[in-house]
């Protein structure tokens, strides 16, 4: 009887078991991830399922809160999400551009370097606090739906930034050597081949602070988000740059700790938009990730 | 061969990358019309050379450069419009790089960057261009498609292409062949010879026999020196001025 050439020794045995193991072992940690999203989604609902209707997304909270919907604090949600962004994409996509393409390794570009990193970890309370001086009290803006977009701003700056850079980063450099060789300048060079090539991670970073900004509530809280604004229903052009406003999660904050005997449905509700919109949002970053994707061109 | 006219004066040459000085004190000059090879082997400062030439070198962080090359007489450290110089000059470097556009574009892009819009005009500059790399035959029919989906000899050639839809009055191939099959190269060698009634050719290469078969003249670099310069039939002689280069060009190196 001839030998088995692939007779297993009890160290490879081992070996193939320890494999298992590691194997087995990531992915129970993987699956433990996704239970706390389901878990939390499938409460939120579940709690918030007796009020959820067109009318609460369309109403305003009435009887002091205890009641009725959460147009006004919805609205004022995209109205700071959509001001804040539009102050921050152009500067965090141009920054970003003159630090991944432009800037030589020097001082001045590593004093920036290092700002961004330290902006990007300064807790969102602090934000705050520096839009109330900077924005609300300084700068005379008061507290408005102006001075809360740019603390929310400055907040995701440098988030955009860094998605920014990455993106810019992933086309090979090969291409801009091309590019110059040919004698195109730095702008042609970004504008032709970096930009198109890069552009869908630049969105999605830039979605992804949607979230971000939508869901904090410290930085707004002090600069422009209220307790309380009635606005006409069903009405989505309701705010002007210099009014107050209210926000899902402020108003999330709010009737869930100071308000006294409101009824359950209600933070849950309001929780669930918060978390749809969000969702959404993020879904639709998905989609133009997939579209732009398949386009790639190497 | 007539040589009279210098196009590219290099004296007293010297680049740093750090602390690392990869081209020590070099000077030579190429003239008008002919090819100049440029052989040696690895880490011996060819690439650099012509990276110095079009002036890219400046892109490399802590790199730097001392004494004088000029194009056409003028001094490169004071051509004001660097994209101007690089027109004149075109570049093709070892590794094929397609754009990520169609293949028109690819060739398109260089007139376009300087100005060139009328679409007939382009037309005849990208037809004119893949005709000389040899790769018109192959692509006409899908000129939409993208250049990143050619082979890599045929972007290898479509490269070429690109360096050349911008005129260059000098062309600088860096070892063009390494990507190419030997028939390609064989085609391409062709219309080096060719081009060189046009225009001022300087070939980097590690083939020994390409630069033999194509250059009028051929200098040999050596960690960054240059060991010898001198006409082909000199240096692939019995008797070359300096005895590495017998040996390197024999093959009998190190």
């Amino acid at each position: 009887m001839s030998r088995n050439p692939f007779q297993e020794t009890p160290l490879l045995r081992r070996k193939r078991q320890a494999e298992y193991i590691a194997r087995s072992g990531f992915l129970l940690m993987s699956l433990l991830m996704i239970c706390p999203l389901i878990l939390i989604v499938c409460y939120l609902f579940y709690k918030a399922l007796p009020i959820l209707s067109l009318d609460f997304l369309l109403a305003n909270p009435a009887r002091g809160m205890r009641a009725g919907g959460i147009w006004a604090p919805f609205v004022g949600t995209i109205y700071l999400v959509v001001i804040s962004l539009l102050v921050s994409t152009p500067i965090g996509v141009f920054a970003a551009i003159y630090l991944n393409e432009y800037a030589r390794d020097n001082w001045l570009t590593r004093f920036i370097n290092l700002a961004v990193v330290n902006l990007a970890g300064v807790p969102s309370i602090v934000h705050a606090l520096f839009g109330l001086g900077a924005f609300v009290l300084f700068a005379g803006m008061g507290r408005s739906v102006l001075a809360a977009s740019l603390t929310l701003a400055i907040m995701t700056l440098p988030v955009i930034i860094a998605a920014t850079r990455e993106a810019l980063g992933s086309v090979p450099m090969a291409f801009r050597e091309a590019c110059w060789n040919v004698g195109a300048t730095r702008w042609q060079t970004i504008r032709h081949i970096v930009l198109p090539n890069s552009i869908s991670g630049i969105l999605t970073g830039i979605i992804l602070q949607v979230s971000r900004a939508a869901g904090e509530t410290a930085p707004i809280m002090f600069t422009g988000a209220v307790f309380y604004k009635a606005i006409p229903e069903g009405k989505i052009f309701a705010y002007g740059l210099f009014d107050q406003c209210m926000a899902l999660s402020m108003h999330l904050f709010t009737i869930a700790t100071q308000v006294p005997d409101v009824p359950e449905a209600l933070p849950y509700g309001t929780a669930v938009v918060l978390l749809c919109t969000v969702l959404l949002v993020n879904a639709a970053s998905i989609v133009i990730r997939v579209v732009l994707r398949s386009r790639k061109k190497w | 061969m007539q040589h009279d006219v210098k196009r590219v004066e290099i004296s007293g040459l010297r680049v740093w990358y750090g602390q690392n000085e990869a081209i020590k004190d070099i000077s030579l000059d190429v003239y008008e019309n002919e090819i100049l090879a440029v052989i040696g082997p690895a880490q011996s400062g060819k690439t650099t050379l012509l990276k110095v030439i079009n002036r890219t070198i400046e892109f490399i962080p802590k790199t730097r450069v001392e004494g004088t090359v000029k194009v056409d007489g003028v001094d490169i450290r004071a051509v004001k419009n660097i994209y101007q110089l690089r027109r004149k000059i075109g570049m093709v470097f070892p590794l094929p790089v397609g754009l990520p556009l169609s293949i028109y574009d690819n060739v398109a892009f260089a007139p376009r960057s300087a100005g060139i819009r009328n679409r007939s005009q382009l037309d005849a500059i990208v037809e004119h261009c893949l005709r000389q790399a040899a790769l018109w035959d192959e692509v006409k029919d899908r000129l939409d498609s993208l250049g990143t989906k050619l082979s890599g000899g045929q972007q290898q050639r479509l490269t070429i292409a690109r360096a050349l839809s911008h005129e260059p009055e000098i062309l600088c191939l860096d070892e063009f062949s390494i990507a190419v099959d030997p028939v390609t190269t064989m085609r391409i060698e062709d219309v080096l010879k060719e081009l060189r009634s046009q225009m001022t050719i300087i070939l980097v290469t590690n083939l020994v026999q390409q630069a033999r078969r194509l250059a009028d003249r051929t200098a040999f670099l050596f960690n960054g020196e240059l060991i010898e310069i001198d006409a082909n039939d000199v240096i692939f002689s019995s008797s070359p001025a300096s005895r590495m280069t017998y040996d390197y060009v024999m093959g009998g190196f190190g």
